[in-house]
Order: structure tokens, then sequence, then C-alpha cells
């Protein structure tokens, strides 16, 4: 379908379902509107009118017919919503295994982070085969990280993180697109994904490399922001303990619980009165201003290979 | 002295002050639809934002907006006097309650003028100087204020058109232009007035009375 | 100008001279021509950005107009097209002259309101004006935050301020035509007697009233951020742009059915009176734009599937997205039906009606594509949905008012337009529009993205085509503006009927007399029956 230049090429494992979703509306669209453009040539010639003093029999309604043409767009459209959702759904739960990248959205370009450090801006080096999950900001304006080859678009908001993810299934070079308007240069906000086999990945990734791994740098954050004043690696801080936090269910003050994932890490150093945890007071000062985008990126990653808690009394 | 003249359009007087207080009561839903927005975005943050803004609430002064709360209900109910005084078709009687009801509402203006200039010597004013005393986010208890201007201001710049619209229906009075077959306009007014009124009896709770109950 | 044939009794264009007697007027007719004046004026503005767009768009990589040029020409091309002509259109120009007429009345329960709107209109649109001219605004008519209320360098508050003005215009009207259907009927003209016309409009208007002061509180805070900084869409001080987006879209989804409800009404009159038959289901049509206007408000999520909305909130809206177009479905098979066993007129009027048919039905079919979150995923801020919104805005809404504006030019005027331009002209707006919109659905899906100034080289050929289908548009556009400024003059003289329609504004001479009607009229039949105009009746088999 690709080579009649109509459809962009499939490159991901959403993709073949995404443009089956099309064809199924696409025929769906067709027939309707064959039908209502021939029923309408069809009924406008049949009964041109011949003469100007012709009286047609009212007609003021069928409620089988109006039955009919209800019911029966309304179960396709059931079809239709069902389908697209399970895409979505399937669009919103990233395999545990995903490769993660981090994503900065700013006008007018895109700066990507791999775990083991390597940076790149504008272009996206993964390997094909493997799910990646990206976790995306944006520094300034509202950006769109967008692939048409995936399939796959996701809004980079500032002041949160938006989650997206893709398994590309063949190896090339694929557009990248900013998709949600930011300004003088949104246009030029693009680049390219490249998909490259596994080998060939390996070799990239070595090559990249300067400052050491996110989590390294997110250490070194660490010690500069003097954060282990409070948060001691046993808790006997005044403030909670950060290893194995990650993934873990927080308490709250005040009733409730939260999932310690990275929108929440990022939280707690940008605005810690946002959720502060049981048992703690709301001591901990904002970081705002203090450390970038990346640095908080870097500084969850730190937090995420902290291991499980030691079996230590409090 | 005379009713108002039929207007073309209209068949019958009865149809004339049908229309004109079903339009009045069209146009108070676009403003419950307007005020509505500021109060989503109000629910929003204080959902996401709940001790800051409580915080921010209780620095404001319970007595004083209590008291505004009261001159606005006195007003209403002058207002209602008036339109009564209307129907009966006592000139005199229209004049006072709506002068009244002008002096209430300009008390009411007055007091939050005062409110808002404590707010500015109080630093509570978004902006540069802001401070807030008790609030580690100082962005949350802005925006607390931030809205608290913005929904008093709009409220205030409501009534301030009331004012405008009360002293118009006090010349008219004055000439004697109401009586019983004709009082559409103080009419269609005490219904402006009393939605004036309503929305301040919403704003009054949500934005003084955050957590009062609750033990400090 | 000889007006002696055509007014040779005295009719509300007569009745005064001067511009006093214009600009102060109470009549909702001269009204209406002063609505038909100023969004005339703005439609030629929208379409000259139009232009420059299409012409800059030849090239992949942008030469006529810089990157900030090009972003304040889609801007104001959306702000004047959508707030300044298709919001007024059909309602300010067609609803005022003839809804009530329609009902029998002899003007709109508020005639000073009325003209006051149209006074807000223009207010409004001098702001906007004046925007434009002294540099512009580049935020998207969208004005998404924080971009609008920190980034941008550009007239947002003017801008703002103009749309904020026009909305109490629309505001206005709406409470006009809700108060004069409730109250304002001639005797024996009950709901169900009433054209649909009115009762698109009296949906409209529901929405109109309900809807715009949720845009006007969202301009009044991206005032007050853009000014005050006070925060409220900015992260850095804890606010939260998607909630612009909430606020913004709750109306401007509505704001679509306020553009393409009056266009079904209109297509409804269409297609009843040149197949000489009523509307196939006209309660089900009737209670159809209703249910579109209440669902509508229930849809607005739909715009915001990729903006980090919950999943949960996304499948609700997708959900609720598919049941507001069963409505519009529902209108379509009906006016098709109407055509079965009717008496088939090919006038201007009615090709205009098998236009709209056909180009909404493809536009409310993507639609469905849109609404599908797997499908939106992707084509979502592409040129897939500007395609989209383009067939029903363009394809439908303009469609109908064109078809609108050349069914009742005779009573507005007196006149009769030339056919065979007509047709011609009809034509070629159908074909333009086409080589105009259809290859941006494919060059959405193949993903170009939207308010791109610079693009891949792989889009040009769709580019150029769609370029030259807009070149072909325009002409079909300029034509009709021609010969209805010459049948003022020249035209064929029209009579009270002349298409042998039933309603009770076709039983006023053209053009009518000031007050309509000299007495009300007592009605005592259905709307569309046709026994009452036809002379010699010969029945159809």
């Amino acid at each position: 379908m690709g080579s009649l230049g109509l459809f962009p090429e499939q490159a991901s494992t959403i993709a073949p379902d995404v443009d089956h979703l099309l064809y199924f509306l696409l025929a769906v669209a067709a027939f309707f509107t064959l039908t209502i453009f021939c029923s309408i040539f069809y009924l406008a010639i049949r009964y041109r009118r011949r003469s100007e003093n012709e009286l047609p029999r009212a007609i003021h309604g069928g409620t089988a017919l109006e039955i009919v043409w209800s019911v029966i767009p309304f179960g396709l459209t059931m079809v239709m919503f069902t389908w697209g959702a399970s895409i979505y759904f399937n669009e919103s739960r990233p395999p545990d295994n995903a490769l993660d990248v981090y994503v900065v959205g700013k006008q007018w370009m895109w700066k990507l982070e791999h775990l083991g450090g390597q940076r790149e801006i504008n272009e996206l080096h993964i390997p094909v085969g493997r799910a990646v999950r990206l976790t995306m900001t944006s520094e300034d304006a509202i950006h769109s990280f967008y692939v048409p080859a995936f399939r796959t678009k996701q809004d980079a908001v500032p002041g949160r993180y938006t989650t997206t993810w893709f398994m590309p299934t063949k190896v090339g070079k694929y557009h990248l697109f900013c998709a949600e308007y930011c300004g003088t240069n949104h246009s030029r906000m693009g680049g390219w994904v490249y998909v490259m086999a596994p080998r060939d990945y390996e070799a990239w990734l070595s090559g990249g490399a300067s400052g050491g791994s996110l989590a390294e740098s997110g250490q070194k954050l660490f010690d500069e922001l003097a954060c282990g004043n409070c948060h001691k690696p046993d808790g006997s801080g005044r403030c909670p303990s950060l290893t194995g936090l990650f993934g873990k269910t927080v308490q709250l003050a005040g009733g409730g619980t939260v999932k310690a994932d990275e929108g929440y890490i990022r939280e707690s150093i940008l605005q810690p009165q946002a959720k502060i945890v049981a048992g703690y007071g709301p001591i901990m000062p904002t970081f705002q201003g203090l450390v970038t985008e990346e640095g908080v990126m870097q500084l969850i990653e730190y937090i995420k290979s902290l291991g499980p808690a030691p079996a230590a009394t409090h | 002295m005379a009713s108002e003249a039929l207007q073309v359009q209209f068949d019958t007087e009865a149809q004339q002050k049908d229309a004109s207080t079903l339009g009045m009561w069209i146009f108070l839903i676009t403003e419950v639809m307007f005020f509505g927005g500021m109060f989503t975005a109000y629910t929003v943050y204080r959902r996401a934002y709940s001790d800051a803004f409580a915080v921010a609430s209780a620095s404001l002064n319970v007595t004083i907006g209590a008291i505004n709360t009261a001159v606005l209900l006195v007003s209403s109910f002058t207002m209602v006097m008036a339109v009564r005084a209307a129907q009966l078709g006592q000139r005199r009687m229209i004049v006072l309650f709506l002068v009244l009801t002008l002096v209430f509402g300009g008390i009411f203006l007055g007091v939050k003028a005062y409110e808002w200039n404590e707010k500015f010597e109080q630093h509570h004013v978004p902006g540069p100087s802001f401070h807030l005393d008790g609030v580690p986010q100082q962005g949350h208890a802005q925006l607390f204020f931030s809205l608290y201007f913005a929904m008093t201001g709009l409220h205030a710049a409501h009534m301030v058109i009331g004012v405008g619209i009360l002293s118009w229906l006090i010349w008219m009075a004055g000439k004697g232009r109401f009586t019983p077959e004709y009082n559409t306009p103080v009419d269609i007014a005490g219904l402006y007035w009393h939605f004036v009124d309503i929305i301040w009896i919403f704003l009054f709770p949500l934005l003084y009375l955050i957590d009062r109950h609750l033990p400090k | 100008m000889n007006t002696a044939d055509v007014h040779e009794r005295e009719d509300y264009l007569n009745v005064s001279h001067g511009l006093k007697s214009w600009l102060l007027t109470k009549d909702h007719k001269r009204i209406g021509l002063l609505y038909l004046a100023t969004i005339t004026l703005f439609f030629f503005l929208g379409g000259l950005f139009a232009t420059l767009i299409r012409i800059e768009l030849l090239t992949p990589g942008g030469g006529l107009v810089s990157s900030e040029t090009y972003n304040k020409l889609f801007t104001m091309h959306g702000v004047t097209m959508i707030f300044f002509f298709l919001i007024p259109s059909i309602p300010a120009v067609l609803g005022n002259f003839f809804l009530p007429m329609m009902i029998g009345a002899r003007d709109l329960a508020f005639p000073r309101i009325n003209l006051l709107s149209w006074y807000l209109l223009v207010i409004g649109g001098l702001f906007a004006l004046f925007a434009m001219l002294a540099g512009g605004v580049d935020t998207g008519w969208t004005f998404y935050t924080p971009y609008s209320t920190t980034y941008s360098n550009t007239w947002v508050i003017a801008t703002a301020l103009g749309i904020f003005v026009a909305g109490f215009s629309s505001i206005l009207t709406g409470l006009n035509f809700i108060v004069t259907v409730h109250r304002m009927r001639a005797p024996g003209m009950t709901w169900f007697r009433m054209p649909l016309f009115v009762w698109a409009h009296y949906a409209t208007a529901l929405i109109q009233v309900l809807g715009t002061p949720v845009l006007a509180v969202t301009i009044v805070l991206v005032f007050c951020e853009r000014v005050f900084h006070i925060g409220i869409f900015d992260p850095a001080l804890g606010g939260d742009p998607v909630l612009f987006q909430h606020l913004f879209w709750f109306y401007s989804h509505p704001a679509v059915y306020i553009m393409i409800l009056p266009a079904m009404g209109v297509v409804s009159e269409l297609i009843s009176t040149f197949s000489r038959k009523p509307i196939f289901g006209y309660r089900i049509v009737a209670f159809s734009s209703v249910a579109i206007a209440v669902l509508g408000f229930l849809v607005w999520g739909h715009h915001l599937f990729v903006s980090g909305q919950s999943v949960f909130a996304g499948m609700v809206f997708s959900f609720l997205s598919y049941f507001v177009a069963i409505p519009s479905a529902i209108k379509v098979f009906n006016w098709t039906a109407t055509l079965y066993k009717g008496s088939v007129s090919f006038a201007t009027p009615m090709l205009y009606a098998f236009g709209f048919i056909g180009l909404f039905t493809i536009g409310g079919l993507t639609g469905l594509f849109v609404a599908s979150l797997g499908i939106d995923v992707h084509v979502t801020d592409t040129y897939f949905v500007v395609a989209h919104f383009h067939y029903i805005m363009v394809g439908g809404a303009i469609m109908g008012y064109l078809g609108g504006l050349h069914y009742w030019w005779p009573k507005i005027t007196g006149r009769m337009y030339p056919e065979g331009w007509a047709k011609l002209s009809a034509l070629v707006i159908f074909l333009g529009f086409n080589l105009t919109f259809f290859p941006q659905f494919i060059l959405g899906y193949l993903g170009m993205p939207r308010r791109y100034h610079t693009y891949p080289d792989e889009f040009q050929v769709l580019h150029v085509l769609s370029t030259a289908g807009a070149s072909i548009l325009a002409v079909g556009y300029a034509i009709p503006m021609i010969y209805f400024a010459w049948s003022l003059r020249y035209g064929k003289l029209a009579g009270a009927n002349p298409w042998g329609a039933s309603g009770l504004e076709w039983k006023t001479p053209s053009p009518p007399p000031l007050h309509n009607f000299d007495k009300a009229p007592v009605v005592t039949y259905d709307a569309y029956d046709y026994s009452t105009v036809v002379g010699e009746a010969v029945e159809v088999g």
C-alpha cells in the first residue's frame, strides 16, 4: 500500500493494527458515501420534475426505516469505538522490559537521553524488535512527539511527564515530527528515528556516552544537591529513605496512596508539598530552578538504581 | 406616567413582559456558565493544592466577608420591596427601596475595596512582592489569591453594572415611569440583582470558609 | 438604481433612506443585511489569508513568507473564518431575516438587542483587525497555553478581546432567537408546525447561550495570565496548561455545531421545497437538531486524546463522540428519503443542497475516523483533521449558506440571480473544493502535521494539487459576488413565491413590507404543505 504513496511505512507492531482499523473505516465510509451519492443521483433523476404543477403525495415518515438507519449505524460505530479503544489501551501499556529513553522537548528541538548517558538531538537510535518507552516533558510550550511510521503520537507537556511506547519492526530511518504548534520553528522541530539491527545498535551505544550513565550522573547531582543529608539510605533521616522506593506504593499523609513512578519522583523534587509521605512533615524545599528537567531525569534513574530497602529497623 | 408603549413586535403587553422576563432568565443562565468556568478552575486547583488553599483561605477576613454577605442579603430584600412597590404603584416607595438597594450595594463595594487594600498591604496580591506565611510553596498560595481576585473582581464588576442599572431605575422611578401595569424593568433588574447576590453566596464559603471548622 | 419596478409598494428597503436609517435600524431584515455585508468582508479577508497559505505551501521550503508570518497567516485565517464569518453567518443573516417571518412574527423579541449584536460583532472585528494590522497573532486560533500566555510575542490580547466581544454578539443572538421562538409564534403555529430551519436555529441558539460564556471566561483567564502572570496555566507556578484545553474545547466543540446546525436547517428547507414534499421524518429531524446540541456538550475531550489526558477519559469521550454522529446520520438519510416520489427540481439552491449532503457525508464519516482512539493518535494534529473539518465547514456549512442565500435572494431583494451562472459557480465550487481538500486526507495519514510552514519534499505533489483546487474554489466564490451585485439592478423580477415553496415567508411580497405581515397570520396547517401552494395539482406517480 505504501508503494502507492498513500500510506506511510508500517514500522511498528501497532502500525498494522491501526491500518487495519483504517481499512475497516474506509470500507464503511466508502459504502455509505456511495450509497448516499447513488441514491441521491438515482432518486433525483427518477423523480425529476416534469411539469410545474406536480404535487407529490406527502410521505411523512416511516418508523421502521428510522429504526433501521439508526440502529445499524450505531452498531457500526460501537465496533469502531471498541476496536479503536483496544488499540489505544494497548498503546498505554508498555511492556515491562521496555527500553527507557527520556525526552525533553523545547523550542525548537528534541533532546533525548538514553540510560547509558548517550544524548541525542532530534534523532533517536533504537534497536529493532525491542519495546521502547519514552518518558517526556517540555521545557516551555506544549510539543508533541510524532512518528508516522509507528502510528504513535504523544504531547510533551511542561510541568509533567507523559509517556508513550512502541516496538519497531523494521530497520530503517523514519520521520520524527513535532505535532503540536509551538511557535516560529514548529515545522523545523523534527528529525529522524533510526531503527537499527541489534549489533549496530550496540555499536552505536558504545560510541556515545561521555559523561557516564544517567544513573551515574544522577548520583553526582544527588551528592551536589546534598539530598543525602535528609534522605538517608537507612531511613534514619528526617525524610523517607529512597532505597527501593521506585515502583513502591507510598502511603500519603491525609490518607490515600500513590505509586512511586517517574511522575511522582519528579513532582516530589519540584513541588514537594503536593504529596507528603505519611509520618513525615512538609519540610522538603523545592528544587524548582535549581535542577533542570534533564537533571530530574538523571536523579530519577539514580533513585531507580538504588536496590531494595535493607531489612533495618527504624 | 403613561405605561411604556407596546413595542410593535408584540401583540399584548403581557406578551412583552413575558418575553422580557424570559430573556433575562436566559441571560442569567449565560452568566452561570460564565462564572462556572472560573468556579471550575478554582475547583481543580483547590483539589490539587488543598493545603495551600486552606492556609490562604484562613488568612482572609471572615468577619468582613460575613458582613458583606449580610449586606448583600439585605440589599436583595430591599430590591424585592422595590419590585413590590412598583407592582403597587407606590412611586416614593419604589425610589426609597431602590436607593436603599443602591446604598447597600455601595457599602458592599466599599467594604470590598477596603478588603482588597488590606490584601495589598499584607503582600497577598499576586506578583513579585507576594508572600504568605505558613505555606512552603508560594506558587500554590498565589494561585489561590489570583483566583480570589479574579472571581471577586468579576463579581464586583457585575455589582458595578448593577449599581449603574439601579441608578437608571431610580431616575426612571423618580419620573413616575413605573406603574402597576408597567414595571418590567424593575422586575428584571431585580432578577439580575438577586443573581449577583447568589454568586456571592457561593463565593463566600468557597473562598473564605475552607476548613475553618477544623482545629488548627 | 432602477427601483421603480421592484418597489411599486412600500417595503422594508424603501420605507426609509439614509445611513442613519440603516445604522440605527430595529428591523430584523435590515440587520440581517448589515450582517451580510460585514461577514462577506471577513470572508474575503479570511480567504486572502487562505490564498497566501496555499501559495506558500506550493513549495516544501517556503519562500513567499517567513515562518513568523506564515504562523500568523494560519492563525488569522482560523480566527477570521470561525469567529467573524462562520459563527455569525447563517443565523445572523438568514436566521435574523427569516426566523421571525417563518413563525409569523413581526420582528424578533428584542430588536434593539439584535442591533447591539451586530455592533458587537463589528467592534470585536475591529479589535481583531487592529491586531492583524499591527503585526498579527501567531498562536493558532486555538491559542493553547503556555505558548499563548507566556511565549508568543504577538497581539494575543487584542485578538482575544476581539473574540470576547464577538462572543457576546453570538450570545445575544441566541438569546433573542430562544425568546422569539418561545413567545412570538403566530396563533396556530405550534412547535411541530414550525419549519425545520427554525428548529435548527433554536438548537443552535441553545449552544450559543450555554457554550459561548465559557469561552468568554477562558479568554478572561488567558488575559489575566498574560498580563498579571497569575499562574493558572503556567506549570512553573503550579498551573496546568491542559486545563486551558478543557475550558477552551468545552465551548469550541459545541461551537462547531453552531456552525453546522443552521446549514442543516437550510438544507431541510431546500430539499423540501425542491422535492415539493415534506421532509421525511419531520419530528425525528427536529429532535435530532436538539440532540446534536445536547450531545455536542459532552464530547470536548476528543480533542485531548494525546494531551496526557487519562486513558479512561479518552475512552469516555470517544464513546460519547460516536453518539453525536448518529443524529447527523439520521438527517442525511431522511433528506435522501424525501426525494423518493418527489418532484425534484435542479434549481441552484437544490444543487447546493445536494453538494452539502455529499460533502457533509464525507466530512461526517471522517469524523468517525478521528473519534476512534487508535486512529486519532496517528492523525490528530495532521492534515487529516484539517481536511475533516474543512469538509464540514466549507463543504457543509458554506454550501448550506450559499444555497440559502440563493434560495432566499428573491425574497430579500425582489430579484432573481442569473440561473446559468449560478449553476456554473456551484459546480466550480464543488469541484474546486474536492480538489483542495481531498488530497489533504491523504497528506494527513501520510503524517504531514498541520500548521507546518515547511515540509518534507515527498508531500509536495499533494500540496500542489490542493493549491490548484484552492485557486478553482476562489473563482467559484468570486462569481456569485459578481452576479448577486449585478442582479440588484438587472435581475429578473421575482414574485412573492418563485419556487412554489411553503412557509409563511413566501406569503409576503418580495421584498417584504416593514412589519412582514399586516396582521398576524393564523396557521392551520403543517409545515411543508404544498397543497396550499400549487395551483392545479397534478399527481406524481
